[in-house]
């Protein structure tokens, strides 16, 4: 009830504000003038944004948060988080109360014809399922899950790849459906439903906060395709360039060898391409061109480093999900991963 | 009117301005803030509607007939599938927000009578834990409430393996409780006859026996009467056919129990916690409505000889009923968008369904919309009703 009201009184109050705001700046300028970027992050899932024990956002999607602030201000800390669940992430980026959404959002046609736009692809995923294999002991694969209650939180396109799933092979489900990811983790911890769907980085993550985590196992099937990144208000191409810019940055600087702590000796490189991502070319206006300094890439690889080394401290061997590097490494190593090029 | 009436009739008269006339000064006044009312509102609705549309916010409702393309897990009395409409969606979750509020009205109107009168009861301890009662669950928040059901119907309860076998195939669990469905076989449809020939015939039953009872002041054992004709009559029938009924029982499957049908413990968590809240509520409505009846009104009737429970029944009842309603109402529009609360334990209630709409398409404006329109009819159709039976209570003046 309380929630309702809010949510109508927020909506009056939007319209009122709707009804009166003049056409705004872009983002980029704006984001300029505020001095720092407010960015939309998921509300705790570990590897991927989760405020650590010093109280501090940490993960895959908060650093790039953080890599983008670097690209605009040459300062990783000008950024601000605001954790949103499944349901509430788009409406907060449509309403403009945060600048880009970077929490593990899939590109859909639909989402990318409803106001927004998608710059790039931070990681490629796939849905899956976890059971408890302690109480499920006969089942290893998601096809044997006919009459399963499933655990699902609304809103997401998981939700609506399992209603697909389970229709093309003519099994039957039962949807237990919550808003928020603790009262989804929470029900499939109590016994509540037999199966938890979710991405499957996602089911990694949530594994490590289940009572047990050693009695879960995620099933193999991969029932869909959910390529994740960050996302933007459609309609301001220059913001949505930084962004498209940031995560090819980083791709191209781990192409190029380029890493946090060897990026300010190789401003001096002689490597002719090497000079040009980092700035050093005479007379560049590539950084500019972009809204940006031309040492920008510098920025953001001395903040953060890396595309493969957010990945590998973040989720991969540095972490405790562990996740291989698989479709997401460089197209170079037979991954999927390619970052057009800088110049 | 006044000002006429004084108004000297002469040549005078004819020279006051229109203007220095209260009156047409009055409606002058009137029209001016009327005009600016509209003024502005068609301003901020022009402004609004080219601002969301510039902003992709708003499209209008034509989203609505697509397909949604997710699963509601409790959706009695329609067919709903992943294949329906996003419509269609809504309305199943504008059933289940009707469904669990009826059932939540019927039943803390019950229990809110009870522990209403036991307050006023003579006896020490039912007079205390009523009291008790009704100071814990009116202090504590709604959503409290429900998490404790559904946190402590989880716990409680076995996994689907150990169910709790009960009386006629019935089971509990934490999925939910499963009770078997009768599935009615041929000629069961004579039973339904009967049943509403049962009917009517209470009715015509119960109108002579009062025009008897006004006519002699002799009195005839209507409920009896009525409940031999409600229920030996369908019995009669269906033993003529044979018994045409058979039971679709749950049984044991690979995760779960399947066949009959269930409650589950979102709806059951949702449900008892709204009851038992909204009867603490009730049962203090029933206390001042009770206690509102003046003593001398009991006094009398017993004056006149009439036993204690006939008092109670005819005389401070009916009385106490008109304080009573009115402020039942409002509990009943409460407990209504309460029910919104569904969200938190997954119950697919409309604004839960509404939000994953809201969601999958993005259209927050309309489906918010849609929202302050529904929960808005809803309480003005419930405060209609309940106009229509205070009317009907009130004191008849002759
Ligand atoms: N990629 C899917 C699902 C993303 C998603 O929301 N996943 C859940 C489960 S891993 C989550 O992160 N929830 C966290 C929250 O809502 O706070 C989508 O974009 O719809």
């Amino acid at each position: 009830m309380k929630n309702l009201v809010l949510k109508s009184v927020l909506g009056a109050s939007a319209l009122v504000l709707l009804a009166t705001a003049a056409a705004s700046a872009g983002t980029l300028d704006d984001v300029k003038k505020k001095g720092f970027v407010q960015c939309g992050v998921n509300t705790g899932l570990a590897g991927f944004a989760a405020p650590n024990d010093k109280g501090e956002w940490s993960g895959f999607d908060v650093d790039y948060c953080r890599a983008v602030a670097a690209a605009v201000f040459g300062d990783a800390t000008k950024v601000k988080f605001t954790p949103l669940s499944a349901k509430d992430r788009l409406p907060a980026l449509q309403s403009g109360e945060i600048d880009v959404l970077i929490r593990n959002t899939t590109w859909t046609l639909s989402r990318d014809t409803q106001g927004f736009d998608f710059p790039g692809v931070n990681y490629y995923d796939g849905q899956g399922f976890m059971i408890n294999s302690k109480k499920l002991s006969g089942i290893n694969s998601a096809l044997q899950l006919s009459g399963a209650s499933v655990c699902v939180q609304a809103g997401t396109t998981t939700e609506l790849n399992l209603a697909d799933y389970f229709k093309a092979n003519k099994m039957q489900y039962n949807p237990v459906v919550f808003e928020k990811l603790e009262e989804v983790n929470a029900a499939y911890d109590a016994g509540r439903c037999d199966v938890y769907t979710t991405d499957q980085s996602g089911l990694y993550a949530i594994r490590l906060t289940l009572s047990a985590p050693d009695d879960h196992v995620v099933l193999p099937e991969i029932i869909s395709k959910e390529p994740l990144g960050p996302v933007v208000r459609q309609g301001d191409s220059q913001w949505a360039d930084v962004v498209r810019w940031t995560h090819f940055a980083l791709l191209t600087a781990e192409e190029l060898g380029i890493t946090k702590a060897n990026v300010e000796e190789l401003t001096k490189s002689d490597s002719p391409e090497i000079k040009r991502v980092l700035g050093q070319e005479a007379n560049t206006k590539l950084g500019t061109d972009l809204g940006l300094t031309n040492d920008w890439v510098v920025n953001i690889v001395k903040a953060v480093g890396n595309y493969g080394e957010l990945f590998e401290s973040n989720v991969g061997a540095g972490s405790k999900l562990k996740i291989a590097r698989g479709i997401n490494a460089q197209w170079s190593k037979g991954g999927l991963q390619y970052a057009m090029p800088i110049r | 009117m006044a000002s006429q009436d004084i108004t000297p009739v002469g040549a005078d008269s004819a020279k006051v301005s229109l203007l220095n006339d209260p009156r047409i000064r009055g409606y002058i006044y009137q029209a001016v803030v009327l005009a600016v009312i509209f003024g502005v509102g068609y301003w901020v609705v022009n402004n609004t509607i080219a601002n969301l549309q510039r902003a992709h916010l708003a499209s209008g409702f034509g989203f609505l007939d697509g397909r949604s393309g997710f699963d509601i897990s409790s959706h009695p009395f329609t067919n709903y599938s992943s294949d329906s409409t996003y419509i269609t969606a809504l309305y199943v979750g504008f059933l289940n927000t009707l469904l669990v509020a009826v059932a939540g009205i019927i039943t803390a109107t019950f229990l809110g009578f009870i522990i209403g009168v036991g307050r006023l009861s003579h006896n020490w301890l039912i007079r205390k834990l009523c009291t008790v009662y009704v100071e814990v669950f009116r202090n504590i928040p709604p959503l409290l409430v429900i998490f404790f059901w559904y946190s402590g119907v989880l716990a409680i309860l076995p996994q689907a393996r150990q169910s709790i076998a009960l009386p006629f195939s019935t089971y509990l669990n934490n999925r939910g409780f499963f009770f078997p469905v009768p599935v009615f076989g041929e000629g069961a449809w004579l039973a339904g006859v009967a049943f509403v020939v049962a009917l009517i015939g209470t009715f015509f039953v119960r109108r002579w026996a009062y025009k008897r009872q006004m006519a002699t002041g002799q009195q005839f054992p209507v409920l009896w009467t009525a409940a031999a004709l409600i229920i030996g009559l369908p019995l009669l029938a269906f033993g003529l056919k044979g018994f045409p009924l058979t039971f679709d029982r749950p049984v044991l499957g690979a995760f779960n129990l399947s066949g009959g049908s269930l409650v589950g413990p979102e709806f059951m968590s949702l449900y008892l916690a709204l009851s038992f809240y909204t009867a603490s509520f009730i049962a203090e409505i029933v206390r001042s409505g009770i206690r509102g009846v003046g003593r001398g009104q009991s006094e009398a009737a017993h004056a006149l000889g009439l036993r204690a429970g006939t008092t109670t029944r005819l005389v401070v009842v009916p009385q106490a009923m008109r304080i009573i309603i009115p402020p039942l109402s409002s509990q009943y529009l409460n407990l209504t968008k309460n029910s919104s609360l569904a969200v938190a334990v997954g119950y697919p209630d409309l604004f839960a369904v509404g939000g994953t709409i809201l969601n999958q398409t993005g259209r927050s404006i309309e489906v918010v919309a849609i929202f302050i329109i529904v929960y808005l009819s809803l309480s003005v159709a419930t405060s209609l009703f309940m106009n229509w039976f205070n009317a009907k209570m009130a004191l008849v003046e002759r």
